[in-house]
């Protein structure tokens, strides 16, 4: 019996298993894909996402570089204009401040900038997000600083299944493509279906159907509002959870029509609240044919206006908590506010 | 420079020839003359089309230069790769862009080089190898390691020259892509144009170092200086990181040594610089004059000849300017076209 429960048991991958399985198999199909990175070769990555890639697939396709995150990254955008596909892995998304004049400046702009001459084939990795007690400057989230600007796509899969999916169709896609991986969500597990598959840039999901409020949450925070909405359902309120998945273009279709049906906008995200990403949800719906079916005022529960700090209760207390997001969903849907 | 030797006759051995002479033929030189008219005369008519309100922005003015841009391509194929800077309308010109389509994206046009979307600062040509040019100061170093990366990884054989200026030499993206260039051995020359000043900050008061070919032995690359006014030495030295970097050996440093005759940008009040500075470098060191000279003194072109290519750029450069008169400006309804690649 447990033999054949093991048998047909979908098969069950972490986040980080996910990623690495999906570069693997864009490596095997495509010779021109190749991974770029600090201590991503024998040491598998800072956080073991490569892992021993490099011993299936040699040193000069999982690329150790040096600790140079502008250089690094400008040789990855004159490899991917050049014919090669690179998978380039900042080592912690803070990291990537060093090298935002390459991702900016050149990868963003170069098909534009040259009239559609070229394109820039580059997936960069940007492990992201506090909770792991490294402080401030290897713990915060900058998609939105990316997500300003037109020439990125930049999506935060949010399950192992997407982390795969989505990474593959990062690969297939001809434009740069940005990941942002939070931390804490690389030892997840999660069903992740064998081979090769993708999962649209620019489609968010609904991971919860409601009636009576939408939670649009991005990365971590899909897990912390799906969780917040079990309990709200014993309260009786039946919250709509959205998995944003995708920053930049962002899918107006999926969060007007949700809150057309709810009446209620809950943007939960762990960035610095201010202009952050909840700030552009709230203003698409704020401009869509959902205005005139709010009911109440749309509420955006982000991240404090500090750096993230390293004492743990102060870390946890930077950022929203499931029991933040169960209090304002509560006060939204009931409107005792 | 390379010593000069009597007009060559046919009975004497070609290796008694600087290096140019000995290597090319008299077509090659004349079309390596040809183009340094050629660009010569494209900045002028861009300053003059400026002046007159007929382009807008700014531009950087490379006159003064061209032997640098000439003397190194003229050793590259269509098939190898160039990225170049703010001040690369010669490197573009060198590496065989059509000036039509230069000046139609100077003028704004659909028919220019990148459709109008990026203007002086981002002229390329990806058909002729030339990657583009860079609105920022050393973007393109790094960039050309990553091609060469991949000319290494495809085995295309290609090699990539990284053209900068004296003030990328002290940005961080001119150490990291030195670095990672000798480390990986990859195919890729580095071309500083050492013309004195970053903007007005002078190489003395900006560079710890007295020549920015100095910097490439923390880097364990040859580093090599040559008079940037001189095509023949330009050439030389170019010929030999070719081949180093053909053969696999890896990254060569050039410093070419050079001047601009113009100011930085439009906006220059030449405030850091004698009038007798300039005067000297034009009057003392021109590089078309120069390699005039050295073309009539080996008997390859006279002074007719040479007219007569001058003649033929000037007629091209008006018709230049007349095809990006005449042609079409962009429909703003595409204002958003080329941001994205869009599905096939």
């Amino acid at each position: 019996m447990m033999e054949a429960a093991a048998a047909t048991a979908p098969r069950e991958l972490s986040y980080a298993q996910a990623i690495q399985e999906a570069m693997a198999l864009a490596m095997e199909a495509d010779e021109r894909v190749f991974l770029m990175g600090e201590d991503i070769g024998v040491y598998g990555g800072a956080f073991q996402v490569t892992g021993d890639l490099v011993e299936r697939f040699g040193p000069e396709r999982v690329m150790d570089t040096p600790i140079s995150e502008l250089g690094g990254a400008g040789v990855a955008v004159g490899a991917a204009v050049t014919g090669l596909r690179p998978i380039f892995e900042f080592q912690f998304s803070d990291f990537a401040t060093l090298a935002m004049e390459q991702i900016v400046n050149q990868a963003a702009k170069m098909r534009y900038m040259l009239g559609g001459a070229v394109s820039v084939p580059l997936v960069m990795r940007f492990p992201a997000g506090s909770g792991t007690g490294a402080a401030a400057q290897h713990s915060q989230s900058l998609e939105a600083w990316l997500g300003h600007v037109p020439g990125l796509k930049v999506i935060q899969p949010a399950t192992p299944h997407d982390a795969k999916g989505m990474l593959l169709a990062a690969v297939a896609d001809p434009d740069p493509v940005m990941i942002f991986e939070h931390k804490l969500l690389y030892k997840m597990k999660g069903v992740v279906p064998e081979g090769h598959y993708t999962v649209p840039i620019g489609k968010a999901e609904v991971r919860r159907a409601g009636r009576d409020l939408t939670i649009v949450a991005t990365s971590i925070m899909v897990h912390k509002a799906l969780e917040a909405a079990a309990t709200l359902a014993a309260e009786g309120i039946d919250a709509e959870v959205i998995d944003l998945r995708t920053v930049r273009p962002m899918d107006r279709e999926t969060v007007v029509a949700s809150v057309c049906k709810t009446s209620r906008l809950l943007c939960v995200y762990e960035a610095v609240k201010t202009l952050g990403i909840g700030a552009e949800v709230s203003a698409m719906v704020a401009e869509s044919e959902a205005f005139d079916f709010l009911d109440a005022p749309i509420v955006r529960l982000g991240g404090a206006e500090t750096p993230i700090p390293y004492n743990p209760d102060l870390e946890r207390a930077t950022v929203p908590q499931v029991d933040d997001i169960v209090a304002a969903a509560r006060a939204l849907a009931t409107g005792a506010r | 420079m390379a010593a000069r030797t009597r007009p060559a006759r046919r009975t004497e051995p070609r290796r008694n020839l600087p290096f140019l002479y000995a290597r090319y033929d008299h077509a090659a030189l004349a079309g390596a003359l040809r183009r340094m008219h050629l660009i010569r005369q494209f900045e002028e008519g861009a300053e003059d089309s400026y002046m007159r309100g007929l382009i807008h922005g700014t531009m950087h003015l490379s006159i003064g230069q061209e032997a640098s841009a000439v003397g190194i391509c003229l050793g590259l194929t269509d098939d190898d790769q160039i990225t170049s800077t703010h001040r690369g309308h010669g490197h573009s010109i060198a590496k065989g862009a059509d000036v039509k389509r230069m000046f139609a994206e100077f003028f704004g046009k659909t028919t220019g080089y990148c459709r109008g979307r990026g203007g002086s600062m981002h002229i390329a040509d990806v058909s002729k190898g030339n990657l583009g040019a860079n609105g920022i100061v050393g973007g393109g170093i790094p960039i050309a390691v990553g091609a060469a990366l991949t000319a290494k990884r495809l085995s295309t054989g290609r090699v990539v020259v990284s053209f900068f200026g004296d003030g990328a030499n002290n940005e961080g993206a001119f150490h990291e892509a030195l670095n990672m260039a000798a480390i990986w051995k990859l195919p890729v020359i580095f071309v500083c144009e050492n013309n004195g000043y970053g903007m007005s900050t002078s190489v003395e008061r900006a560079t710890a170092v007295p020549n920015i070919a100095d910097r490439a032995s923390a880097y364990a690359m040859p580093g090599v200086i040559v008079d940037g006014n001189s095509v023949s030495d330009v050439a030389e030295a170019a010929d030999a990181a070719i081949a180093r970097a053909r053969r696999g050996e890896g990254p060569t440093l050039i410093e070419c040594k050079t001047y601009r005759y113009r100011g930085h940008s439009k906006s220059d009040r030449n405030r850091y610089r004698s009038k007798q500075e300039i005067d000297e470098w034009m009057n003392e060191r021109d590089p078309i004059r120069r390699f005039e000279a050295e073309l009539v003194e080996f008997g390859i072109l006279d002074k007719a000849g040479i007219g007569a290519i001058r003649d033929s750029v000037r007629a091209e450069i008006a018709e230049a300017i007349a095809f990006a008169k005449e042609s079409p400006a962009p429909d703003v309804a595409n204002l958003e076209k080329y941001v994205y690649t869009e599905p096939a």
